[in-house]
């Protein structure tokens, strides 16, 4: 009876979800923290950072990741923010089916296009590594980093276009005063999606380059599966945990991302 | 000429980006070890995937099924709970608490995939749980609901609040008015959940690796995974994914279609 009291006030229907979340995403992240500063017999300790600073293997793979990180963001926004003002112009194009052409690499499995990349490199007789490795990611991320920029510049006001020519705005400056600002937010969202995911991929990277590089996520995922070495790797998931929550505070990007907008 | 240009520029990213699956696609047709070694044209990877004569066609088929049995699980659970969800978030008066709420919910949006994926192995070590279907699909619903509740939530905007109250008054239990009433006018929302949910689901590599637990249990994400490792694909898995492709492809359009006549029609 009490039961069909809780019932009949809707805002109630949140709490198995409410659960859920609790058990399923807010308590594991936690267990994240708890497990890194624990060593494997259970006592509370703080080696686990000091080995990530010492030890020249995690530290030297994170720095490497970041760099790797960081050429693969710049290159898919050179390459991304023109094919996302091109496809946003409607002097440009109107076709829809062009716009969902980009998008929908986005869907097909990250080990499917990494693999696919392996197949272009061995049919073209071009040899694995670093430049496969750059040119994947690329690849995998791209539509990530078109789509956010697609999404703002389209949504700018055709009137303030209007108005900076009718003040004497030439093309140039229109796109320097009006466009070019109003599309940061669309940059800024687009560099979430492509600079972690490119940190902590595993398998991409060591099916691009024959288990010669290696990203942060693929030192996270060995020490992860062995038991002796997983409070370590929680230690290091937290520092990667650490990375997206500053980079979600600089950014201001609440992640109400809608993966692929197609919803 | 700038139309020229920009036009040029659009399909030169387009041919390096479908490049590599186009290969992929050519090379199913041709019975080699290796790609960019072409035989000839014939079906024969096609006919032995199909027929149960490659290599490991047992796992493969088992793995394929697995996905699928995962991802329709997941994906069911995931629009139950979402759509229950986002009927009590658009509720929540407090704006804190709903607030509290809706971050909560972004959470598996904005991690990156390993980091939930070790989060829940953590949590089913702590609990002794060992991994499984159970584990693998709990994982699938953590990730995918959310997706679930932004797909209902905007459909609840729309809606006139008055009829479920005009159906309560008039008798309704409240569990006839949510299925008289509020689903009918979520249902659009809740089918594109779930066909996002089963799309992420099959998409689904890193959670799975981490949740799977060590009985065997393999998807078609971790065979491939585990195959490639081996050093080299085996020749058949082309084919399945010149199937997957075009499937993705396909579901695509019917979402995308989907939701055009949904905007169309407000």
């Amino acid at each position: 009876m009490n039961l069909a009291k809780l019932v009949q006030k809707r805002s109630n229907w949140v709490a198995p979800y409410v659960l859920f979340l609790v058990m399923f995403v807010v308590l594991p992240l936690l267990l994240i923290a708890v497990y890194a500063f624990r060593n494997p017999a259970g006592n509370f300790t703080l080696q686990n950072f000091v080995k990530f600073f010492t030890q020249s293997e995690a530290l030297n793979t994170f720095i490497y990741s970041i760099g790797i990180a960081i050429i693969t963001t710049v290159l898919c926004i050179l390459l991304g923010y023109p094919a996302a003002y091109i496809l946003a112009n409607a002097k440009l194009n109107r076709s829809k089916t062009m716009v969902m052409m980009f998008i929908l690499p986005m869907w097909i499995n990250v080990l499917m296009r990494s693999l696919a990349t392996v197949a272009l490199f061995d049919f073209l007789h071009l040899p694995l590594g670093e430049g496969a490795l750059i040119f994947g990611l690329v690849y995998d991320f791209l539509p990530f980093m078109i789509y956010p920029i697609y999404n703002t510049i389209q949504k700018i006001e055709g009137s303030y276009i209007e108005a900076a020519r009718d003040l004497g705005a030439t093309n140039t400056q229109v796109f320097t005063h009006v466009i070019w600002p109003l599309s940061i937010p669309g940059i800024v969202s687009g560099i979430m999606m492509v600079f972690l995911p490119t940190i902590s991929t595993f398998a991409i990277s060591e099916i691009l380059t024959l288990n010669n590089k290696r990203l942060f996520g693929s030192i996270i995922q060995d020490n992860m599966m062995m038991s002796d070495t997983m409070n370590y790797g929680a230690a290091l998931s937290l520092i990667m945990l650490i990375i997206i929550a500053i980079n979600s505070a600089v950014s201001g990007d609440d992640g109400n991302i809608n993966e692929g907008g197609l919803i | 000429m700038k139309k020229f240009l920009a036009k040029s520029y659009l399909y030169l990213l387009l041919l390096v980006l479908y490049a590599p699956i186009a290969i992929i696609i050519l090379f199913s047709f041709t019975n080699s070890k290796t790609i960019g070694d072409w035989r000839g044209f014939s079906l024969d990877l096609y006919a032995n995937l199909l027929s149960g004569q490659a290599a490991h066609s047992a796992t493969i088929t088992q793995a394929v099924l697995n996905t699928l049995i995962i991802a329709v699980i997941a994906a069911t659970l995931s629009m139950f709970l979402g759509s229950i969800a986002a009927v009590g978030i658009f509720n929540i008066r407090n704006r804190k608490v709903r607030k509290a709420i809706q971050f909560a919910n972004n959470i598996p949006m904005i991690n990156p995939d390993i980091i939930t994926g070790i989060s829940l192995f953590l949590l089913f070590v702590s609990l002794g749980i060992s991994g499984g279907y159970v584990t693998v699909v709990l994982a699938h619903v953590a990730f995918c609901t959310p997706y679930v509740v932004l797909s209902v939530m905007p459909r609840l905007t729309r809606m006139n609040p008055n009829i479920y109250e005009a159906a309560l008054d008039l008798g309704a239990t409240p569990f006839q008015a949510f299925r008289k009433v509020i689903i009918p006018e979520i249902k659009p929302g809740m089918v594109s959940g779930f066909i996002l949910s089963f799309t992420l689901s099959i998409d689904d590599f890193a959670v799975t690796l981490f949740t799977k637990g060590s009985d065997g249990l393999e998807t078609l994400s971790t065979y491939i995974y585990a195959d490639a490792r081996k050093g080299g694909l085996t020749p058949e898995l082309r084919c399945l994914a010149a199937i997957i492709f075009l499937t993705v492809l396909i579901l695509l359009l019917v979402i995308n279609r989907r939701s055009s006549r949904l905007n169309k029609e407000q």
